[in-house]
């Protein structure tokens, strides 16, 4: 399996509102990678995810997943894609086992797999004692783990995350790290954005800056940090949170 | 996707809405229960005595066929239109299914399944409330089920184009409220269209509702303003114009991708 989990060339995104979100991103993310997509507020990694999960329309370029193309065979894709979106989006009446084990009839897995499989990841993420509590009870923590349950339950080849660790607590937060860390042992590929970049700079092994639909840095952590200036700002935080200031404040 | 697989995430779409459908009952199920009771009481029983016989049969049995239509029709397109437009606009848990390999014809029909299911059940309730206030005879219950069914079918389709072109929850009021209802009443349920003036008589036949009501009440009384079979040509056309509609859509994104 040497083709990159996800290949991005030249893509473009303008929506109907004539906002230009994406302007000719290439992107090349490695199979087994934990790769970091970073950037500002309103940079496009969001309309990036949802092109790549079909839930966006391109307007030019080409996408494809472990070397197939996302329009052409867009049933093999998405099979091979997990996807934890940035907005909590399952129904809030449902409760997380039916969510869960229902995403997974969604990929044409039967019940009777679904069922212990859903209880084993919800378990795993510490939702074992929630599993039938009506969805909107959930706290906002607990609602994001549900969501990275869901998007798990049909053992992914590659797992998009978009913000997982939006208002979850230090403690959970780590918890959560090792979980994702221990998924790309088993050899999983993660593409995840986060705004945590101190996180992002201990665990990814490449990241890529996006800011305003153009990505300006791309590369394996150890040479990003190695090539940039940073460390300077007296803000605390770490090596890669400067660079990432200095060059998308560069931009402007 | 294997067909087995696309079985499966199909039984899931239909699984999901009708435990909705039965969880929030009080909505989905007893309105139009309710309704039906006041107008059996109020049309058939108290009106209905001084009215007498309308084509050859007490009033109340003229009625019930057209009543028992306007909660199927109602319920079937509530159904597609609401859920969908809820998992669009609101959780946004449409998203759901339109990240899985799933099909966006195996999704159209998932949804309009639900929105058949919930007609049908409710086209049998309002029947079985019926049976209190006057026992119709049934002439061709095989046209009663296809009518249930046919119409239940239509009008899902109608929901969901309905549901997807609403960017508002009043639009999906809106419909039930302004064109099936009026549809449904001049559609001829409270009287035969022989007792119209010609041009009221001819413009009745542009309302296809009076196709779906007719050929019901064909299947418990054995007659009809029109013929049963263009009543069932009717509504096989509009159930072919409707899915080339949504066909369409499909094809398009179904509104749903930005
Ligand atoms: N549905 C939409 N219609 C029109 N414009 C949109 C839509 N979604 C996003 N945009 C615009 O596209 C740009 C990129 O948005 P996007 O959500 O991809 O950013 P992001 O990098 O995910 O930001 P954040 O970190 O805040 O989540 C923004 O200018 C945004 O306003
Ligand atoms: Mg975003």
């Amino acid at each position: 399996m040497n083709e990159p989990a996800l290949t991005i060339k030249n893509l473009e995104k303008t929506y109907a509102s004539g906002t230009q979100a994406l302007k000719g991103v290439s992107l090349e993310v490695p199979s087994g990678d934990f790769f970091a997509l970073l950037g500002p507020n309103g940079a496009g990694k969001t309309t990036l995810i949802g092109i790549v999960t079909g839930l966006v329309t391109k307007t030019a370029g080409s996408v494809s997943v472990h070397g197939i193309d996302i329009e052409k065979e867009p049933e093999w894709t998405r099979a091979l894609i997990g996807l934890c979106g940035q907005e909590i989006n399952f129904d809030p009446w449902m409760k997380p086992l039916d969510v869960v084990v229902n995403q997974a009839g969604y990929y044409g897995i039967p019940r009777s797999v679904a069922i212990p499989r859903a209880k084993k990841i919800l378990g795993d993420l510490g939702l074992g004692d929630k599993m039938d509590q009506i969805g909107f009870r959930l706290s906002g923590g607990m609602k994001r783990r549900l969501m990275i349950a869901r998007a798990l339950i049909h053992e992914p080849k590659f797992l998009i995350l978009d913000e997982p660790t939006a208002g979850v607590d230090v403690e959970l937060r780590r918890s959560m790290w090792d979980y994702l860390t221990a998924l790309t042992k088993q050899g999983i590929t993660i593409l995840l954005t986060t705004h945590y970049l101190e996180e992002a700079e201990r665990l990814a092994s490449h990241v890529a800056i996006i800011n305003k639909g153009e990505i300006i840095l791309a590369g394996s952590m150890e040479e990003v940090l190695k090539t940039h200036e940073g460390g300077t700002s007296g803000y605390g935080g770490g090596k890669l949170e400067d660079i990432f200031v200095k060059l998308t404040s560069e931009q402007t | 996707m294997p067909l087995e697989k696309q079985f499966i995430s199909f039984y899931t779409i239909v699984r999901k809405g009708v435990i909705r459908i039965f969880r929030i009952w009080s909505q989905t199920l007893l309105p139009p229960l309710v309704t039906s009771v006041l107008y059996f009481a109020i049309f058939g029983t108290i009106l209905g005595s001084r009215i007498g016989e309308l084509d050859g049969v007490p009033y109340i049995l003229f009625v019930v066929p057209g009543l028992v239509m306007l909660s199927v029709i109602t319920s079937a397109f509530m159904e597609v239109a609401s859920t969908f437009f809820f998992a669009k606009f609101f959780s946004r848990n449409i998203d759901e299914v339109l990240v899985s390999p799933t099909p966006t014809l195996v999704i159209i029909a998932g949804f309009i399944t639900s929105g058949i299911i919930r007609g049908m059940l409710v086209g049998v309730l309002v029947l079985i409330v019926s049976f209190f206030f006057a026992l119709p005879s049934v002439a061709h219950p095989l046209i009663v089920l296809l009518f249930l069914f046919l119409s239940s079918l239509v009008f899902s389709l109608g929901g969901l184009i309905n549901g997807i072109y609403a960017k508002s929850f009043d639009s999906i009021t809106i419909v039930p409220t302004f064109v099936l209802t009026p549809l449904v009443y001049l559609g001829g349920v409270f009287y035969s269209i022989h007792s119209l003036p010609p041009l009221w008589q001819t413009l009745s036949l542009a309302n296809p509702v009076f196709y779906i009501i007719n050929g019901f009440r064909y299947g418990f009384l054995g007659t009809s303003d029109v013929s049963i079979f263009i009543c069932t040509a009717v509504l096989l056309l509009l159930t072919g114009i409707l899915l080339g509609v949504n066909w369409y859509f499909l094809k398009k994104g179904l509104g749903l991708k930005q």
